[in-house]
């Protein structure tokens, strides 16, 4: 019986030779496309994951996609837990490029103990807007949103229909399947900022997340609206922990409880999170390896975001600045999204360590700003 | 395509039940015909090219419907998607064909000499007139499946043939990679240049993959004939003018046609073409003749007439926006063209067309001096 893998190779080899097929990628700036050789492509069409995923499946975005005004995309996702170590001759270069050298032999550690954290319950709210802790997860044995198919992603959604009804107290909750939600359902969940949509962005289009949409994608959160579950967006599950003002260590200590209560109840039912010590978290693009974690805040920086050191400021702290509409988009009216800018290679409570004491220098920073005064000597060393 | 649905037998651990796509929600040709029973008995099934159901529904899946137009819902992947799914696709087929059966067969007369009139629509009325088609390289798969490889194979041969046409038809290719900014306002203002589709009915069966890669336009120096390069087909025909003189336009575009046929030939390389379907493209809907001759006419009050929608089908003509397939008209102009493509030939199409526009411009007139146009309502064709 022919091997799922080896078929998918032959379909991909009955084509052009790998000289014809290598896609033009001079107009091009984004992780896959620095790395990818003519070489590298011919050596990796010769390969499929056991699911069939093949090179032409993890590269499609980035070839659809050149690259981006505002961020370096990675032009690259993963089609399945087997993707990072078939194509890791192109993987592994991408992750190194992306996540500030991470070596194929490191090691990544994940530390969900939100006690660990140190301060972060005192981010001035006239500045601070909210606060917000992400993380997605993906179950092991099935493939990621670019591949998988229906019935796959039907059973991802059952299962965590099932693990998420078991939630209790303060993480009681709802499941509201995208399918069958009632028109005033969806407008509570668009006025609560948690209903999401079907993608539009090309980056995410072009890699196939958004197939047979909106079949079996939804929405949990829990009653109190302070803690939500994305299922089948852009990887199997999306677990957020939100709210208004600058108390960042409590939607941290939500965050982690209930990520940590997620998981057993998936592993009583026998199934786990996709995670590996080299690589930590699973998930389907490369940039949210290790932990998988975006903390942030939405911050009012007028002053600030003009001044000439904001981008090295930045930089220094670790953190990264997106407009409030999502990855790829602009800044409106002076406030920004500002988010730890590493994944893997450090561990939660690092990544939100940095978040809480660089915002909370940012903050002392437009505030001098707005003073008129100086703020050289703010100016942090380099984390 | 890469992603998704190429790796069928892995779909195969999950029962029928559980990787039929919820239609319920869906009004388009392929929702209409595809049972659980079709799925179950096709989705094993791929094409030599690896194309397989899920790749043909695709687009159809996640497009449930559209506000103007019925649409088909599936596309094909390569020559042998209309054999291989024939179960799906003949029902799709005769649904959107008014009724054409498995065994029917369809003619071909490209002959323009073959046309009565078309020479004078009024030109008040009657802005524009085109006639445009596709055609497939045999041997190749189609937009939704071709690789780059594939596609770059197609763009070289096409830029060989279109270079050696002379006379009338004398021009000049321009691949959009890498077109200069001032060829690109050019082709802008000359309404010639496609872009990267934007709508979901083809993103989603990814024909937009590798964009620009492979694409391109080809135009005569006179800008009345063009050929488009790997965007919904391989190539698409295009002949045009300003004015009514559908005529003249159906000539350039029958002997341009048939010139860029014979070039094809002289080096083994023919169109896909069979005698049930016709000429084969990428979409069920253009199988046949793949032919549009179409008018931007201007019906402000036709239009508007309780009976328009009647007038139309009766005509065997079809109403879409200036904006292309999916858009809705803007001014009270419309695009007017052929409903049919398949089980008529060229000729009669564009026969079709030039009479029953030549009958609505009447019928505009009418209304505009407010006059009853009940005496002029046409018999079905």
């Amino acid at each position: 019986m022919e091997k799922i893998s080896d078929k998918m190779v032959k379909l991909t080899l009955k084509r052009l030779s790998a000289e014809d097929e290598y896609p033009d990628l001079s107009q091009h700036n984004n992780y896959m496309a620095k790395v990818l050789t003519q070489d590298m492509y011919k050596k990796l069409r010769e390969r499929a994951t056991p699911s069939g995923f093949t090179i032409d499946g993890v590269i499609q975005t980035g070839v659809d996609n050149p690259g981006h005004p505002f961020i370096m995309t990675v032009g690259c996702v993963a089609g399945d837990e087997e993707t990072y170590e078939v194509f890791k001759d192109l993987l592994d270069p991408v992750i190194e490029d992306r996540h500030g050298g991470y070596k194929p032999t490191d090691k990544h550690k994940t530390d969900l103990n939100s006690g660990n954290l140190k301060g972060g319950d005192d981010l001035d709210p006239n500045y601070v807007l909210s606060s917000r802790v992400r993380t997605g997860r993906s179950i092991r044995g099935f493939s990621l949103p670019p591949h998988c198919s229906r019935g796959e992603r039907r059973a991802v959604e059952k299962l965590s229909i099932e693990a998420l009804a078991s939630l209790s107290g303060d993480l009681k909750g709802k499941y509201y399947a995208l399918k069958n939600m009632t028109d005033a359902e969806q407008q509570q969940l668009i006025d609560d900022h948690f209903l999401f949509d079907k993608p539009v962005s090309p980056l995410l289009l072009a890699s196939g997340m958004a197939r047979d949409w909106p079949d079996a994608r939804g929405i949990w959160h829990n009653d109190n609206k302070t803690f939500l579950v994305w299922v089948n967006e852009e990887d199997h599950l999306r677990v957020i922990s939100m709210q208004k003002g600058g108390n960042m260590k409590e939607v941290f200590t939500r965050f982690c409880t209930g990520l940590t209560k997620i998981e057993s109840l998936f592993k009583e039912r026998s199934h786990e999170f996709m995670w590996n010590e080299h690589l930590g978290y699973v998930l389907t693009c490369p940039s949210n390896l290790g932990t998988g974690l975006r903390a942030g805040v939405h911050v009012k920086l007028p002053n600030l975001s003009k001044n000439t050191k904001f981008e090295e400021v930045l930089k220094k702290l670790r953190l990264q600045k997106r407009g409030t509409g999502g990855v790829d988009t602009a800044a409106v009216g002076g406030v920004f999204d500002i988010s730890n800018a590493d994944r893997l290679g450090f561990s939660e409570v690092e990544l939100v360590q940095m978040v809480v004491d660089g915002v909370k220098l940012l903050v002392d920073m437009e505030k001098r700003l707005e003073k008129g005064q100086s703020i050289d000597d703010l100016m942090p060393a380099q984390k | 395509m890469p992603f998704g649905n190429t790796h069928n037998n892995f779909k195969l651990n999950y029962k029928v039940e559980e990787e039929f796509p919820d239609l319920s929600k869906h009004n388009n040709h392929m929702a209409k015909v595809l049972t659980k029973e079709i799925y179950g008995k096709l989705r094993d099934k791929q094409t030599p090219s690896g194309y397989t159901l899920d790749d043909v529904i695709q687009t159809g899946v996640d497009n449930p419907g559209h506000p103007f137009i019925m649409t088909v819902g599936c596309v094909a992947g390569d020559e042998e998607s209309y054999e291989v799914f024939k179960d799906l696709l003949d029902p799709v087929i005769s649904d959107r064909h008014g009724g054409y059966k498995p065994t029917d067969k369809h003619k071909t007369d490209l002959n323009h000499e073959n046309l009565k009139g078309g020479d004078d629509l009024d030109p008040n009325y009657v802005l524009s007139s085109r006639v445009r088609t596709g055609r497939s390289i045999k041997g190749f798969t189609l937009p939704p499946h071709n690789s780059r490889g594939e596609r770059r194979i197609i763009e070289r041969l096409s830029i060989e043939a279109l270079n050696s046409l002379d006379g009338e038809f004398k021009g000049k290719y321009y691949p959009l990679k890498t077109m200069t900014d001032a060829e690109q306002e050019q082709l802008i203002a000359d309404h010639f240049l496609f872009d990267k589709p934007v709508s979901p009915l083809l993103t989603c069966a990814g024909m937009a993959r590798d964009w620009p890669d492979g694409r391109g336009i080809w135009h005569n120096e006179n800008k009345t004939f063009l050929v488009w390069v790997n965007e919904e087909d391989h190539l698409r025909v295009i002949s045009m003018q300003k004015g009514g003189n559908m005529r003249e336009v159906f000539r350039r575009f029958c002997v341009g046609l048939q010139k860029i046929e014979e070039i094809f030939k002289k080096h083994d390389r023919g169109f896909m073409w069979n005698e049930h379907l016709g000429y084969i493209l990428t979409c069920p809907s253009n199988l046949g003749t793949g032919l549009r001759g179409g008018v931007h006419v201007k019906l402000s009050k036709l239009s508007t007439h309780p009976k328009f929608e009647e007038i139309l089908t009766r005509l065997r003509l079809q109403k879409r926006g200036t904006g292309g397939v999916d858009t809705a008209s803007v001014g009270g102009v419309f695009d007017i063209s052929n409903a049919d493509r398949l089980g008529s030939s060229e000729v009669e199409q564009v026969q079709l067309v030039v009479d029953g526009v030549k009958l609505m411009v009447e019928m505009e007139k009418k209304l505009e001096k407010g006059e009853s146009i009940d005496s002029m309502i046409p018999a079905q064709k």
